[in-house]
């Protein structure tokens, strides 16, 4: 199949989720990274009193997902999603394992489970 | 409340690693992508805004524009516990700071690149030798592009000669594992 070439826009206004998060742009508590993973602490019929968007990340993370899957899943920026887990880290509702720190190469166990899962997937 | 897992629970979640896709507009990022992820590719997309964005300032959100990117990703789940992500990134100057951030806890990544286009490459090489980001050089062999060998390749990108080069075809699956396996294995060779 061929794609289509994807342009990126210059200049797309974009409201609503900097409303979403009441102009917030950086996480209340925790750092999210693109690769973060999540897994919520509830099922999802706890969430009463959440705004949508962020009930629709705790049903989205019944089982550990990446944010970078929750931003897509939510079709909003991975920035925005950030913000929401970063609230619902204060209130418990999830957990998260951060990925290895900045220049923290992962470590030689990991890089060769990597080559052989690679190898035999 | 026991249906709460705590924090202190013992939760295990995987362990996520990522690889960075990279390369000029074109080249065959998404194809890769595509090529060795168990889900299609996913898009996410980061809003690029000034930083010191007024925060509170919601009456001024309509006049503000903001840019956005797209990034393609994919995902190898290579065992229960450990995850890898492949990040697609666009290759615009302009979008440096969104690589440092994508950059920032990868491996390291794949640089492709067109014989047929091979000094739009240079940016993007520049980019990881100086952030000092382990990278392979793959180039994606389009049909009917110049037939190169890889030492002509790393000549003509004046590449460190430790620097990997190979060949591939993006669009191929067992080619492209090849081409992240060598990449782990330049990592692997790398003084720690
Ligand atoms: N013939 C041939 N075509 C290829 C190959 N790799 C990619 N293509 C085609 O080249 C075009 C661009 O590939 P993409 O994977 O979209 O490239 P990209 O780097 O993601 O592009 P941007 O995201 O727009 O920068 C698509 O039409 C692909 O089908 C290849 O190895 N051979
Ligand atoms: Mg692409």
């Amino acid at each position: 199949m061929e794609a289509p070439h994807e342009q990126w826009p210059d200049a797309v206004p974009v409201v609503r989720p900097y409303a979403m998060t009441s102009g917030r742009t950086t996480p209340v508590r925790g750092a999210f990274d693109l690769i973060s993973i999540v897994l919520a602490t509830r099922p999802p019929e706890h969430d009463d009193g959440l705004h949508p968007e962020s009930a629709q990340i705790i049903r989205h993370s019944q089982e550990p997902v990446s944010v970078a899957e929750l931003a897509a899943e939510l079709d909003l920026p991975a920035g925005t999603v950030m913000v929401l887990l970063g609230d619902l880290l204060a209130q418990r509702l999830i957990v998260t394992r951060s990925p290895t720190p900045a220049r923290g190469v992962a470590s030689r166990p990991v890089l060769e489970a990597v080559i052989h899962g690679l190898r035999t997937l | 409340m026991d249906s709460v897992r705590s924090d202190a629970a013992p939760v295990v979640l995987p362990t996520a690693v990522k690889i960075l896709i990279a390369g000029h507009f074109g080249v065959g990022k998404t194809t890769m992508v595509g090529a060795v992820s168990e889900i299609r590719p996913l898009r996410t997309e980061e809003v690029l805004t000034d930083a010191g964005i007024g925060v509170d300032d919601l009456s001024g959100v309509e006049a503000k524009t903001h840019t956005t990117v797209a990034m393609d990703f994919g995902r190898i789940t290579i065992s229960r516990d450990l995850v890898l992500y492949l990040f697609g990134t666009p290759g615009q100057d302009r979008f440096s700071f969104l690589w440092d951030e994508l950059a920032s806890g990868a491996i390291g990544a794949v640089v492709l690149a067109d014989t047929r286009r091979l000094k739009e490459s240079f940016a993007c090489i520049d980019y990881f030798e100086e952030r000092e980001t382990p990278f392979v050089v793959a180039v994606n062999c389009f049909d009917g592009g110049d037939r190169f060998t890889p030492a002509d390749v790393q000549l003509a990108l004046n590449l460190d000669p430790g620097t990997p080069v190979l060949l591939c075809d993006a669009r191929d699956r067992t080619s492209s594992r090849t081409v992240l396996v060598a990449l782990l294995q330049h990592v692997l060779s790398l003084p720690v």
